[in-house]
């Protein structure tokens, strides 16, 4: 399956971005291949003034993934990634490499709520 | 009638002591607005009474799901993030919205209409017979404030008016201030207190707005505040010194004017120089 990582650089060996809309970068990865399909640059959600975490879903939802990882995830993300059926898993740490271990080992678990307020 | 805007670069610098015990000395009927919308604290000094009160609301999208065909055209007008576009529906933070319309005239489909959201209040009350007090408050938790300051400023005035702005020099404060005849800058002479005074300073020369200072808690460093005077060539307009009897009238609610009628004449002389001031640029125009 397809999974959007946020990360601080464009490949596999990358820090995990621990924000989500105000993340460096947006790695779509194929979680069988364990392959970075995409690398999408974050600048206008590191830029936004408001709704950085609204613009990211909808990133999200345009490259068709079906997981965000992450670190962690507002409450506005939150709701629009739920719309658009986009499970989320907070808590990954590490390289993008690392978190995509975690996920295989389901160390992650799907976050049920927003687990930081807004302006991340 | 003349409108006068009370601010200052900071918050605490005694803005709304100046703004009240200024009401109070005017002699003819005086409106004063209070447009610090988070924390308004004008009627704690004034106890307007009969308050009338309206809702102010904004205008946010409510998007018709029958007649949507998620093209997406209006998240991508939306400045602001409020709409996002999920592919499948889009959905709508009216948190994030600020009531601007645009989404529903881009909507190609007229699959958007606005609803009413209601963000705060305004009231208006009678302290005195010569003092109308109008208050703008903004609900616990929005963000949004200049909407509910253009509202208290739309209201009906009676006299003079005194605008008692926001702290800051963003959105808000610019709100406030726009269209004064004159702006009564409030600063303390501190360091920090005579950096914000030159913020302030600068954007009311951006907009082209006369002003005048004031110098609360004056003593040491009011050297410093006559600098930004002079390099504005604004008027120093009234020092009123430190003093702790002045922050206990405050802290009880007192108008220093009334508490305190040491410090009348200076209020009296404050509102005789805004008087000359605004008389003379009135000949000028
Ligand atoms: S512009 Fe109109 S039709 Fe297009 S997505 Fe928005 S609401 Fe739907
Ligand atoms: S009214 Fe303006 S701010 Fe609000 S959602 Fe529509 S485009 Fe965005």
């Amino acid at each position: 399956m397809k999974v959007l990582i946020t990360a601080e650089g464009k490949d596999l060996d990358a820090n995990v971005d621990p924000r989500f809309g105000r993340a460096a970068f947006f790695l779509v990865v194929d979680t069988d291949k364990g392959e970075v399909v995409e690398a999408v640059d974050n600048g206008a959600g590191r830029g936004a003034a408001q709704g950085a975490g609204v613009q990211a879903a909808q990133t999200a939802a345009r490259l068709g993934v079906s997981a965000l990882i992450s670190g962690h995830c507002g409450p506005n993300a939150f709701s629009a990634m739920q719309a658009a059926n986009i499970k989320i898993y907070t808590g990954a740490t590490g390289t993008v490499r690392h978190a995509l271990e975690q996920f295989h080992k389901g160390e992650l678990t799907p976050a049920d709520d927003a687990d930081v307020r807004g302006h991340w | 009638m003349s409108r006068i805007a009370v601010a200052s670069g900071k918050g605490g610098t005694g803005k709304t002591t100046i703004a009240v015990n200024l009401a109070r000395v005017m002699p003819g009927p005086v409106t004063v607005m209070d447009c610090d919308v988070e924390e308004p604290n004008v009627h704690l000094f004034l106890s307007p009474r009969d308050l009338q009160t309206e809702p102010v609301g904004i205008p946010v999208p409510k998007i018709n799901t029958d007649l949507c065909t998620v093209c997406g055209e209006c998240a991508r007008f939306c400045e602001y993030n409020a709409l996002g576009d999920m592919q499948t529906k889009i959905v709508v933070f009216n948190e994030l919205c600020h009531g601007c319309g645009g989404c529903t005239r881009v909507c190609p489909e007229g699959a958007i209409t606005e609803v009413d959201r209601v963000i705060g209040e305004v009231s208006r009350g009678k302290a005195t017979d010569n003092i109308t007090v109008i208050t703008g408050r903004m609900n616990v938790g929005e963000a949004l404030s200049p909407p509910v300051i253009r509202a208290a400023k739309a209201q009906a005035v009676e006299g003079t008016v005194i605008v008692d702005a926001p702290p800051g020099t963003a959105c808000p404060f610019a709100a406030a201030v726009r269209g004064a005849d004159l702006v009564v800058l409030v600063t303390e002479p501190t360091p920090f207190g005579v950096h914000d005074l030159g913020l302030a300073a600068e954007t009311l020369a951006a907009m082209n707005l006369p002003f005048g200072v004031v110098i609360n808690r004056s003593g040491e460093g009011d050297d410093t505040v006559e600098e930004v005077c002079h390099r504005h060539g604004a008027p120093l307009l009234a020092r009123i010194p430190e003093d702790r009897a002045i922050a206990e009238a405050y802290s009880r609610g007192e108008l220093l004017v009334d508490a305190l009628p040491q410090y009348r004449d200076a209020f009296i002389n404050l509102e005789q120089r805004i008087a000359e001031i605004l008389n003379a640029s009135g000949e000028e125009s």
